[in-house]
């Protein structure tokens, strides 16, 4: 007899418990969700308006160039993506490991520990996917006022792309926080972030650097994002971003297997 | 009888002496972790002039974007050497302080002796003056090393420096001790720190804001404090000008003061 | 007690106290008074009022109302003066968690403006007297309820204090723990310390306070020895019945069918149990098996302050 009704694998469900209760915590505080999507908005009238006053025009790899704003938004948003990500899976993240020892019940129901880390990089996603939706309705919107930041059709595609930065950086953020100690040792987190963040192609083309370092630059996770998101806003892609969707993808798995592993070893001592 | 000669603290000279002890606990609690405070405390700045000065400067100068044409390492290193003096200053008023208050309770151990709410505020005050002086100065050598200053009266804006922080330490200290939980500092810096930083002058001329935000620019005491530091960096003092935004700051710091002195007897004394 | 010199003024002296936080009245008129050496005790439950009248003495709660004196000093104006001569041990442990043990006692030595040497010194032998010197170093956190507790004693007693005030000192700590705090506190009361604590727990009211008051809801409602409030207010001995429920009982009270009347001064019954009030348990619970009553379980006690806080408020004192 067929099944009347589709029922989801276990896999997918189980781990939206995760998200659920999480909502559930911020339904109390959303502002601090909402706030975040402020920041990248403040950078953006900031660099893109205010010091793209003082700058003019860009060049963009392909020899055209754009205006500042054109310039550093896709990066903003990549920027957003990933800061999104952080946010969610290094302090709350160790807080719910180490402090409200959440995950300490979860085991002890059906539950995996891939569920676990599953429905936390769901949580993380869906955090980040709403400053990205937010970000990208604002450019949007100044395109009507007049204020062109999208200069392709694809720019639309910024948002899946923006959604694999968040799914490479909440996998690997996951992992690296299970690493974690103590509080303190979120400094040395920064310390890795805030260079990725203003170097990373960021907010000017990186042949201002010298070529091994330009070299070391096009490894890191946010160049990639940054890379690819900037193709598309501006219409200029090529195979390069199959890479970048590869590598970002893959950065995100790995960060998964290696959370559900080490959970292993913390929680079922 | 008249008790040891001890009056009430808000009329004495043991209000500061007293609040000299206060500091004390916070050295005590420094000699530990300066290590991690500086470093982290430093970083961002420098990475910041790094990146803008130097590699977004690229760009900036070959437009001749800033005004009078300086370079723009120039034009964001005395900015820099302000804001990072005010987000320190802001983030030790504010979690520290919670903590103080509200999760750790040290106010009220310190409180059961003969301290009162105003020792434990200036002390802090001046708890916060002194690590921001330190990690101006660090900074200002930074500057120097990078050749990022064009006057020697750059040296003083290390105590404008300090001024702003002090201007930013005490309302936000105020602030922070009508909190109930930490969700109105993330407020702060979400909604007053990260704007200012971004729109103070610090990247670009308040003059190239929108004209309507202009005049809220000039009311916030970043913009007081980066436009004092970058005349002196710059060394293009203008006495007039630079009274303006010295007093500015003064004023600020001596109201926050007032409303922090409240604010604590309020929350601590109940 | 013996006195042998003439008597001097009382070290707490309360008249009228209130303490009001808005419409809401915490302490409602108080009289008490705290003599020089004395072990003096505020017995009652949670919200009674205990711990703001302690944090007015402490001088950081200002008075609603009424007179209060610490030392023969005004709270309101001599608050640093008293404060001086005054220990501490506040309900929470407030600890500073970044510095280490010895730090804290030290820096607490300097907010009574204290050299460090000196604070260093007493600092050492305080924690020699709650036995931590070999945590001397170590940082706050990783104590034991038990060892922070004792750290916190021991922080209050580095302006060597004629007056110590402890808000429950013991609560949240295991027996053992409990113990060895008790003891350190009856040495310090042999020291000639003056004592002033308030607890919820019976047992520690008798074993720790020469006199005592009872609060209830704002209000002193007793006032004594542990044992003048016994001999007062209840029977020499407790008779305890428990008994078996029938599965479809679902009123509260037990059904006795006044099988207990006028077999004891007076009957308690609890939810759980019901208390026979007399001046002898075992012909007690004799005469109950003799009328009918078949009790899963009898216990007979002697009668403690719990039954003086039930027959004073009607309510047990620990829910």
């Amino acid at each position: 007899m067929l099944a009347l009704r589709f029922s989801p694998p276990l896999a997918l469900t189980r781990p939206t418990n995760i998200v659920s209760r999480n909502m559930l915590v911020y339904r109390r505080s959303a502002l601090v969700i909402i706030s975040g999507f402020f920041e990248p908005l403040f950078y953006l009238f900031s660099m893109g308006f205010g010091v793209g006053s003082l700058i003019g025009n860009v060049p963009l790899g392909n020899g055209s160039s754009v205006s500042y704003a054109v310039f550093v938004a896709p990066a903003l948003l990549a920027s957003a993506a990933m800061n999104g990500a952080i946010y969610e899976t290094s302090n709350n993240f160790f807080y719910k490991l180490k402090y409200a020892k959440l995950y300490d019940a979860i085991i002890s129901t059906p539950m995996s520990l891939t569920d676990v880390a599953r429905g936390e990089v769901m949580w993380a996603l869906l955090r980040g996917s709403l400053y990205a939706i937010g970000f990208i309705v604002v450019i949007v919107m100044l395109g009507f006022a007049g204020l062109g930041l999208l200069t392709s059709p694809l720019g639309l595609l910024a948002f899946p792309a923006a959604t694999i930065v968040g799914f490479a950086f909440a996998g690997a953020g996951l992992a690296a926080t299970t690493f974690v100690r103590k509080w303190r040792d979120f400094d040395y987190l920064q310390l890795a972030l805030m260079p990725m963040f203003l170097f990373s192609g960021t907010f000017y083309p990186i042949d201002a650097f010298p070529p091994a370092l330009q070299a070391f630059i096009q490894v890191t996770p946010l160049y990639r994002g940054v890379h690819m998101i900037r193709a598309l806003t501006t219409g200029t892609p090529d195979a390069t971003l199959v890479i970048d969707a590869v590598y970002l993808l893959a950065m995100g798995t790995i960060g998964l297997a290696i959370t559900s592993r080490r959970l292993g070893k913390l929680l079922q001592t | 009888m008249t008790v040891l000669g001890l009056r009430p603290a808000r009329f004495g000279t043991i209000a500061s002496r007293r609040s000299l002890r206060f500091l004390e606990h916070d050295l005590l609690v420094f000699r530990r972790g300066w290590f991690n405070y500086l470093l982290s405390g430093l970083s961002q700045p420098f990475l910041y002039l790094v990146a803008m000065g130097i590699g977004l400067g690229l760009y900036v100068n070959r437009n001749g974007g800033t005004p009078g044409g300086v370079p723009y390492i120039d034009y964001i290193a005395p900015a820099l050497l302000v804001t990072q003096a005010m987000m320190a200053a802001a983030f030790e008023s504010a979690w520290p302080i919670m903590a103080k208050i509200n999760w750790d309770k040290i106010y009220d151990a310190a409180l059961s002796t003969p301290l009162e709410p105003m020792d434990l505020l200036l002390g802090d005050l001046m708890w916060i003056a002194f690590r921001t002086t330190l990690l101006s100065t660090l900074f200002l050598v930074v500057i120097v090393a990078l050749g990022a200053a064009a006057s020697p009266l750059v040296v003083f804006a290390v105590p404008i420096a300090v001024l702003t922080a002090i201007a930013f330490a005490a309302p936000i200290m105020a602030f922070t001790a009508t909190q109930q939980t930490d969700g109105g500092l993330n407020a702060v810096f979400r909604f007053g720190i990260t704007p200012l930083f971004l729109f103070s002058g610090t990247f670009f001329p308040v003059e190239k804001l929108p004209l309507f935000l202009q005049p809220v620019a000039w009311v916030t005491p970043l913009y007081h404090g980066v436009a004092a530091a970058r005349a002196l960096a710059l060394g293009q003092v203008e006495p007039v000008g630079m009274t303006v935004h010295v007093a500015a700051l003064l004023v600020v710091v001596l109201l926050g003061i007032a409303a922090g002195r409240k604010a604590f007897i309020r929350r601590l004394v109940v | 007690m013996v006195e042998t010199s003439p008597q001097p003024g009382p070290l707490i002296r309360a008249r009228g106290l209130r303490k009001c936080f808005g419409a809401f009245t915490a302490v409602d008129g108080v009289d008490f008074e705290v003599a020089p050496g004395e072990a003096f005790g505020f017995l009652g439950p949670n919200g009674a009022g205990k711990t703001s009248t302690m944090r007015m003495i402490g001088t950081v709660s200002p008075v609603t109302s009424g007179e209060l004196t610490v030392f023969g000093l005004d709270p309101a104006r001599h608050g640093a003066a008293i404060r001086a001569r005054l220990g501490v041990v506040p309900q929470a442990d407030t600890l500073d968690n970044e510095i280490s043990v010895l730090e804290n006692l030290m820096i607490y030595g300097r907010y009574f403006d204290l050299s460090w040497a000196e604070s260093r010194r007493r600092a050492k032998e305080l924690l020699d007297f709650v036995q931590l010197t070999e945590r001397s170093n170590d940082k706050v956190e990783p104590l034991s309820g038990g060892m922070k507790r004792r750290l916190v004693i021991a922080r209050a007693l580095i302006n060597e204090p004629s007056l110590l005030l402890l808000d429950e000192p013991t609560t949240g700590l295991d027996p053992q723990a409990r113990h060895l705090l008790w003891d350190r506190l009856y040495r310090l009361k042999q020291r000639g310390v003056t004592l002033c604590l308030t607890t919820h727990y019976m047992d520690e009211a008798e074993q720790l306070c020469d006199r005592l008051v009872v609060m209830d809801q704002a209000h002193i409602v007793a006032e004594g020895s542990p044992r003048e409030l016994i001999d007062r207010y209840v029977t020499k001995e407790v008779l305890e019945l428990r008994f078996r429920r029938a599965e479809n009982e679902t009123d509260d009270s037990l059904q006795l069918d006044g099988k207990l009347d006028g077999l004891a001064d007076r009957v308690e019954q609890l939810p759980d149990r019901v208390l026979v009030y007399t001046a002898d348990g075992e012909a007690a619970a004799a005469a109950a098996y003799e009328r009918g009553l078949r009790p899963a379980s009898v216990l007979v006690r002697r009668s403690s302050l719990e039954d003086v806080f039930l027959s004073l408020t009607g309510r047990s004192l620990v829910e």
